[in-house]
């Protein structure tokens, strides 16, 4: 039997439960004897020049070896945005501030002290004297106050030419509905926060141990930040405490640790707190969007316009690009003839937007899965029946989009059907209906939202996604895989000696997994968006194939046999000639005349496109307004599945924050950009009582595009779950006549939509 | 982040903690559970010089009935509060109050004299002692007094307690079988009420509606005059203050005062 | 410096410590105990959960100082013999834990939970783990685990 699609228990699971992880905090090695403590000094204030920097007082305090501001590290080239060629490239940032703090919690100035305990102490002494400037905040901001003053304008860039779309687009749809949408700004929110470990050696190279997604990548970074030869750049990758696509590349931060580890030419050590990290790891999402749908009265949805506008934060990063993805994704599952979409990205003096759990995805599908339920209340049609008449017929050929997008496979109306047969559509359109009926206090909603989404994309810039692996077979019958994905959760060395371990037919927990360490694994292309499986675990197959052809021929040389007369036997992971089973050499012993490795890279053709539909149903009390989430049902295809106790583990965990996301989580500034979330006291992150269990149900649509038949799972539960738990909220309250409420769907919010409706209806 | 540094000394009675903050004044605090006080240091919101521990005290701990009325020793947890069979046969508001505290692991260390002397008004205990119509009995260098809780709590984080003072016990009015309500709204099981009431025996405490828990007591009158739970409840925001913040803004939680109030008149127990 | 002896997973020890020096830092620095994480700064998030005399708290905190006297059970010291805990056991089975940066804390507060409550239903464990944040699982397999694990006591 095979162990594919089976469900084996994780084998990195023992340590974590019982001495733990090894996060970049706990990384002792030798190199790192007698590090010193790097803290960080944060601009209190959005938008401030800095007239003066005194850091005499710290400098005196006990314990403190060195403070360094902007000034000292004049060495170092400004950060330029991303995609310079489309976003204003005035919009630099220093490593530490220089001159100028554009959002709270910009590092200004860093303290090295012998023992931690010392850091947070010094840091209170240092003295930085600011000239508050206005606040630049929300989605339209004025030009009045600058970030940039070179660049003359807030606006960072465009994607897509607003002036270009079609005055004509709903020019015969009997139906139109316009609305502006906010998909709020959240914090990925890691429970390992940053960190950092730096040591120079005598050869001149930097060893750096950072929590990332893909120490490759990390370490490109780090060379461009500190302005050295990538061959001078060693990153290791500890065990990660969750990333969410913020922990991709390297931050300012790890940088200035590299920095003061070769100023001082002694190893340094980072930790951020949780209230740094809440106000200076990169954001996610916000994202406003204004949809505008328009279709025929019996439900045909005709054309769809979706104009957002992204707020990137004080610097445009990797924020800056993910409209791109937004606009890919713009008609998602749907058969809508005439779509268009344009964005603009606008700097505010806010924490700077990163990749956050389906980056750019889940804004399209939040969007599109709102207007599709605006257009059914406006017609008078049951959602679920609109997105039936609407979604793309079943297809096996790639299907392309008007946006680009190569879908390889989908049958979304089967996802759709499957998903509202688990929930009991039908019986809960009836419970709806009978507490509408009798007025309850308690009204039910139902939401639902079908998407497609993207995964295992290439650079963009035309190389196809692909993978490297390498598979070694030891003399003692122990197997080592090397890969250029980066777990952090997902679990990798399980799901990867699976791949190998069905083809070579040693066990599962012979395997050891390495990742994460540029020496020893120069390429790789980490873990995000959602590519792992269906590109580093394809390359675990391939590799494994790649050495059984090796090995059978080295067998039969060994056995003085035809290679084409070998069979291999996985019970014994050992060759033997057809027909007799003791002319056999076991890999084992092959390994031991000669090292039995092979590196291989894996390639897709395209990027894979998963698709579902989530079901969510919940209680709204409509005198508080509170939402209790009573259900999500969803139908996540991600083609065949290697081990669904992962595969529903990551489902699990997108649907978590994606519902977080759309009924608690939101990061709040007040007028004067001051974050007032900067804490797990105040920001809602998502806790056990606010959830229930989930109620999956499979489906398995395979792509071809590789030879696992598998697409990626690591986000699609976070781009389905939003939407259909805001649907839903909407949904509870609909028959009262509110329409749309914002994300997050709070009481608040849910209270001042029904007093919109019923003023004046005090209890 | 740590709080700043401290000298620590474990008391030995309470008269030497009462020495100590005598010796110390206002850089001295008393240390029990430490879930009000070392969460604000860690942020350095406070910076005591000195904490006195009075944490290991047996003459402060203990749940006795004396009289008509349940005595709380000032350092027991409200998880044990909590479980206490006779707390929850004598005052089960008390014990459900308790119950609500933070999340088991902040139950097992807090103390119901550190939540009240930490006075936030969006805290359970400081409403159930409010509700309960309870005092606490503080013990100071010349001598001991009891306060009524409606006194006690004077301000936002304030209380008529003296830095010189210490709170030794919790006293509140037996009531077996006394019918009470307890509403909390909250994002967050574990949150802090976004507006909290609790009614019993014809009184009504509101939590978050102004700088210290108050009584509802427009509401409390209407009640008295013969009113329904819910004309009662539509006065109980009245005369009320409460603050702005990312939950609420002021005619919410009036609204949500209101609502709450109703149920907890309504469905009095739990 | 304050002198402490603390007993910790059975093991008597004894230290001069900073009075400010948190417990979380006492066994992860002092004593080499670091599968007790620090995730936040205000009590809120239990990556550093241990048990204190058999109780679940924060060691975040809890100082140092305050254990005293006391004992500590940390992950470290519920297995013996390679052996794991039923819960730890539990959280493998059902596949209870991703990144596993707060698994330790989250396993101490379902050995707390399952200690005070041995039969809960899935709301008491959710209310149990109230203080306990996840940011992988969406709490549904930690949920499993924790079931399991108060049916396997049992049985």
């Amino acid at each position: 039997m095979s162990i594919l699609g089976t469900r084996v228990l994780r084998t990195e699971d023992p340590k974590f439960l019982t001495t733990g992880g090894v996060y970049t905090e706990d990384v002792a090695d030798d190199r790192l004897e007698g590090a010193c403590h790097v803290f960080f000094v944060r601009s209190p204030l959005a938008h401030a020049r800095i007239s003066s920097i005194d850091v005499s007082a710290a400098r005196q305090a006990p314990g403190v070896i060195g403070v360094y501001t902007g000034a000292d590290l004049a060495d170092l080239a400004p950060i330029p945005p991303s995609a310079a060629g489309l976003i204003n490239t005035e919009m630099q940032q220093r490593l530490l501030a220089v001159d100028k703090a554009r959002f709270v919690g910009e590092a200004v100035a860093a303290v090295v002290t012998e023992h931690p305990y010392q850091g947070e102490d010094a840091t209170e002494l240092v003295t930085v004297d600011y000239d508050p400037l206005p606040a630049v905040l929300g989605f339209d901001p004025a030009d009045d106050s600058l970030l940039f003053e070179a660049a003359g304008t807030n606006v960072a860039g465009y994607w897509g030419d607003p002036s270009k779309l079609d005055a004509q687009l709903f020019d015969g749809c009997e139906v139109v509905v316009k609305q502006t949408i906010v998909n709020q700004r959240v914090a990925p929110a890691p429970m390992e926060t940053r960190a950092a470990a730096a040591v120079w050696g005598d050869d001149g190279r930097l060893t750096t141990w950072i929590p990332n997604q893909g120490a490759q990548g990390t370490k490109a970074d780090m060379a461009k930040l500190l302005g050295i030869d990538e061959s001078l750049v060693r990153v290791i990758t500890p065990d990660v405490g969750g990333a969410f696509g913020a922990k991709f590349g390297a931050d300012p931060e790890h940088a200035v640790v590299a920095w003061i580890a070769r100023r001082l030419g002694r190893p340094a050590r980072w930790t951020e707190t949780r209230y740094e990290n809440l106000i200076a790891m990169t954001h996610g999402r916000a994202q406003q969007h204004t949809v505008t749908i328009g279709g025929s009265r019996d439900g045909n949805v005709q054309a769809y316009r979706l104009e957002i506008v992204q707020d990137a934060g004080a610097y445009p990063k990797i924020g800056a690009v993910l409209p791109m993805l937004t606009i890919l994704m713009t008609s998602g599952p749907y058969d809508i003839p005439k779509a268009e979409a344009v964005a603009k990205v606008v700097v505010t003096n806010t924490t700077p937007i990163g990749a956050y759990r389906g980056a750019g995805r889940p804004e399209a599908t939040a969007a599109l899965e709102r207007a599709i339920d605006l257009f059914a209340a406006e017609i008078g049609a049951d959602p679920a029946d609109v997105r039936r008449k609407n979604l793309l017929a079943p297809f096996t050929e790639p299907h392309r989009t008007a946006f680009g997008a190569l879908y390889d496979s989908g049958d979304y109306v089967a996802a759709l059907d499957k998903a509202l047969t688990t929930a009991g559509y039908a019986d809960l359109r009836s419970q709806q209906a009978q507490r509408r009926a009798s007025g309850d206090v308690r009204q039910l909603g139902i939401g639902v939202a079908s998407y497609v989404e993207i995964t295992g994309m290439g650079d963009g810039e035309g190389t196809p996604p692909e993978e490297n692996a390498t598979v070694e077979v030891h003399p003692d019958g122990t197997a080592t895989i090397l890969t250029g994905t980066s777990p952090h959760g997902q679990g990798h060395a399980t799901a990867w000696a699976m791949i190998a371990s069905e083809e070579l037919g040693i066990p599962v927990e012979k395997f050891t997994l390495k990742w994460g360490d540029t020496d020893l694994i120069p390429e790789g292309g980490g873990t995000g968006g959602s590519r792992s499986l269906q590109q580093g675990g394809a390359a675990v197959q391939q590799a494994a194939r790649e050495l059984l052809d090796v090995a059978r021929l080295r067998a039969a040389a060994e056995l003085e046999a035809n290679a084409a007369d070998l069979v291999f036997d996985k019970g014994r992971s050992a060759f033997n000639v057809a027909g007799d089973p003791d002319a056999s050499v076991p890999l084992t012993q092959l390994a031991e005349n000669e090292r039995l490795l092979i590196r291989t890279v894996f390639s897709q053709p395209g990027a894979t496109f998963p698709f579902g539909t989530h079901v969510a149903v919940v209680e709204v009390d409509t005198e508080t307004g509170k939402t209790t989430l009573l259900r999500v049902i969803t139908v996540d295809d991600a083609g065949t599945v290697l081990n669904p106790l992962l595969a529903e583990g990551q489902r699990h965990g997108g649907i978590g924050q994606g519902a977080a996301q759309a009924f608690l989580e939101e990061v709040v500034y007040d007028d004067a950009g001051n974050p007032l979330t900067a804490s797990l006291a105040d920001y809602p992150f998502v806790s056990a009582t606010e959830v229930p269990s989930f109620e999956l149900a499979s489906m398995a649509t395979p792509t071809s595009y590789n030879p696992l038949g598998a697409k990626g799972i690591g986000e699609a539960g976070s781009i389905g779950s939003t939407p259909a738990v805001q649907n839903a909220v909407v949904d509870a309250v609909a028959h009262l006549g509110v329409r749309h409420i914002d994300l997050p769907v709070t009481s608040r919010r849910v209270w001042q939509a029904l007093q919109a409706v019923q003023p004046g209806s005090e209890q | 982040m740590i709080p700043a540094q401290f000298d620590y000394v474990a008391a030995e009675s309470a008269s030497h903690a009462l020495g100590l903050l005598a010796e110390h004044g206002d850089e001295a605090k008393l240390l029990a559970g430490g879930h009000s006080l070392l969460p604000m240091m860690k942020l350095r919101l406070a910076q005591p010089k000195v904490l006195i521990d009075i944490g290991g005290l047996a003459e402060l701990a203990g749940i006795s009935v004396d009289g008509d009325d349940l005595v709380v020793g000032a350092t027991t947890r409200h998880a044990d509060l909590a479980a206490s069979d006779l707390v929850r046969h004598e005052v089960p508001l008390l014990a459900h109050a308790a119950s609500q505290v933070g999340d088991p692991q902040i139950r097992h260390r807090g103390t119901i004299g550190g939540s009240l002397s930490h006075a936030d008004p969006a805290a359970d205990l400081p409403m159930a002692l409010v509700a309960l119509g309870g005092s606490v009995e503080l013990q100071g260098p010349d001598g001991s007094r009891s306060i009524g809780a409606d006194d006690f709590f004077t301000g936002f984080f304030e209380t008529a307690m003296r830095p010189d003072e210490l709170l030794t016990a919790v006293r509140v009015p037996r009531q077996p079988g006394v019918p009470w309500g307890y509403q909390k709204f909250v994002r967050r099981a574990n949150d802090w009420a976004i507006v909290g009431v609790a009614a019993v025996d014809g009184r009504i405490a509101l939590a978050n509606m102004g700088p210290t828990p108050l009584r509802a007591t427009a509401a409390e009158k209407a009640l008295a005059g013969g009113a329904s739970p819910a004309q009662a409840a539509q006065h109980a925001a009245d005369g009320t203050s409460p603050g702005e913040d990312i939950h609420a803004d002021r005619e919410y939680r009036r609204h949500l005062a209101k609502v709450l109030t109703r149920r907890a008149l309504e469905h009095q127990a739990g | 410096m304050t002198h402490i002896e603390v007993t910790v997973n059975g093991e008597k020890r004894s230290a001069e410590v900073e009075p400010r020096l948190l417990l979380v830092h006492y066994l992860r620095d002092h004593l080499g105990l670091r599968a007790a994480n620090v995730g936040c700064d205000t009590t809120s998030c239990g990556a550093c959960t241990v048990l204190l005399d058999g109780k679940s708290v924060k060691s975040c905190t809890v100082l140092a100082v305050q254990a005293s006297g006391h004992e500590v059970t940390t992950t470290e010291g519920l297995s013996a013999d390679g052996e794991l805990h039923p819960v730890q056991a539990a959280f493998r089975q059902h596949h209870g834990l991703q990144c596993g940066f707060c698994t330790p804390g989250m396993v101490m507060a379902a050995v707390g939970l399952l200690a005070e409550i041995p039969h809960p239903t899935e709301a008491q464990v959710r209310e149990g783990l109230e203080g306990n944040l996840c940011r992988c699982t969406g709490y549904h397999n930690i949920v499993q685990a924790v079931l399991a694990a108060a049916s396997e006591v049992t049985a």
